[in-house]
């Protein structure tokens, strides 16, 4: 037998021992990037092949939760795509003005980067105030990063540059306060948002959402928990509420995508349909 | 018999030129896939897919995530995101991490293919001036696969070529028109390993 197909056998048992032994199910996953993330906690541990990794894994929790810290990508920016942040300021919040209270919901939120931008922008259109922002994610570690909302200062100048192309109405650094080489945001932002665990696979909806921000994690999703997981958004927006995808993603190939209209293109962003 | 339906290339500095010279040479009905990684920078938009779907004949698009590949199409990786072949045949995208300072990178890309096709597979490195793909390059001829580099000699930067070549054995060091030759009608797998 060829390798490539003995290395997909191993890494279906080592899939089926995580979701059995710790019920992270990662067996739905596109399996392309994560076999990269899988070889690399082989090599990194010394391990022979994906089944030595196994076995420790099976018996050993301790390891298991360093190995799966890196299953997880947490990569992400300040006004990533500073193009749909100013959509979202320009065409979305406005209706958003018109609720007597704001339910948003960010999922996939990594280290917190995006939610504290969706937090500038809701506070320089003075709809702070009136907002909630649910902010989740399953890894712990990156939760824990998006609570202190500390950052290095060295990428506050490419945020700010998102940040101005996105229609910032001033300096970003208003929004942070600079200590040695890092920054931390302000106590108003971290307070507006509360990070919480929440894992996309297995949880479920958790309250009535007007907005709801999932970006560059359904890349990460087969077809079938990508159909999963949009439902899961379906049914967490009010009508009318609006769903933001990733660049690169889209309701294609789901059936939800009955259920939604596009709001606009670009920005990847949907408006879910009145449902009477 | 089609024996390599895909063809993975990938290429940095100077790699507008080197494509022009290698894509719209290939004919209509090409019973394989072409999907390349150029890097360039992470706001791009998708200029490059659309000059060379109006110079080849072939249709050129940016890669979707989850779209199946196609024979007779030319693919190109989108900015800012890694491209990964799946087993099933479709495309998939990540934000991880850079690779060799890229994303899209030359080795995720090989690398996945690699996995996905193993030895029904060409591998292609033109010119650059880094050494992304040079691994990936070897682990698609580990998998059995066809390795061809552009001849780093008068290439628009040899760095990435040469790299390549440095890193292990190739089936293929080539001119560009060369390139475009054996990607129409690529030699019998068996007959090809000389080391
Ligand atoms: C690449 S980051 C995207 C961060 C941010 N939304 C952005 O676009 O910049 C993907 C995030 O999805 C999270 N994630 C992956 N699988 C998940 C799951 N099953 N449930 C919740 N979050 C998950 C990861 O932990 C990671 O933080």
């Amino acid at each position: 037998m060829e390798e490539r197909e003995i290395k997909e056998i191993e890494t279906d048992l080592l899939l089926e021992a995580i979701v059995r032994l710790y019920g992270y199910d990662f067996r739905n996953y596109a399996r392309a990037s994560l076999n990269r993330r899988i070889q690399q906690a082989v090599d990194k541990t010394n391990c022979a092949t994906i089944s030595d990794l196994t076995a420790r894994i099976v018996r050993e929790p301790e390891f298991f939760q360093r190995v799966v810290a890196n299953f997880s990508i947490t990569v992400t920016e300040m006004f990533r795509d500073p193009e749909f942040y100013k959509v979202l300021r320009e065409q979305v919040l406005p209706y958003l003005a018109t609720y007597p209270f704001i339910k948003v919901w960010h999922a996939g939120c990594a280290t917190g980067e995006e939610a504290y931008s969706l937090a500038i922008m809701l506070e320089e259109e003075g709809l702070l105030e009136r907002a909630t922002i649910y902010a989740t994610d399953f890894n712990e570690d990156a939760l824990e990063n998006a609570r202190a909302g500390i950052y290095p200062l060295e990428q506050m100048k490419q945020y700010g540059s998102n940040y101005r192309q996105a229609g910032g109405r001033g300096s970003l650094s208003e929004h942070y306060h600079a200590q040695y080489e890092s920054v931390i945001m302000e106590a108003k932002l971290r307070q507006s948002i509360t990070f919480s665990r929440h894992n996309l696979t297995v949880d479920q909806v958790f309250g009535e959402m007007h907005l709801v921000l999932c970006r560059n994690v359904l890349i990460y999703f087969d077809r079938t928990l990508q159909g999963r997981v949009l439902r899961l958004f379906d049914d967490s927006l009010v009508n009318s509420g609006f769903l933001c995808l990733g660049s690169r993603e889209s309701l294609r190939f789901s059936d939800t995508a009955a259920h939604f209209v596009e709001f606009v293109a670009k920005g990847k962003i949907y408006r879910k349909r009145t449902v009477p | 018999m089609n024996d390599f339906p895909v063809v993975v290339i990938g290429t940095s500095a100077g790699g507008l030129d080197a494509l022009r010279a290698v894509l719209p040479a290939l004919p209509v009905k090409l019973p394989r896939s072409v999907i390349v990684v150029q890097h360039r920078s992470a706001d791009a938009d998708n200029f490059l897919a659309e000059f060379f779907n109006d110079c080849c004949r072939l249709p050129v698009a940016e890669a979707e995530e989850k779209e199946l590949i196609r024979p007779g199409h030319i693919y190109f990786a989108p900015a800012a995101y890694h491209l990964l072949i799946e087993r099933d045949m479709s495309f998939s995208l990540s934000v991880d991490e850079k690779v060799n300072f890229s994303r899209p990178s030359i080795d995720v890309l090989f690398e996945s293919a690699a996995q996905a096709c193993g030895a029904r597979l060409i591998g292609v490195i033109l010119t650059g001036a880094n050494a992304d793909g040079a691994a990936g390059l070897q682990t698609i001829r580990e998998a059995g696969g066809l390795a061809v580099v552009q001849q780093p000699v008068g290439a628009t930067a040899y760095y990435m070529p040469q790299a390549a070549i440095n890193a292990g054995p190739v089936d293929y060091i080539m001119e560009l028109a060369e390139i475009s030759d054996l990607i129409r009608k690529p030699p019998c797998p068996k007959n090809t390993r000389k080391y």
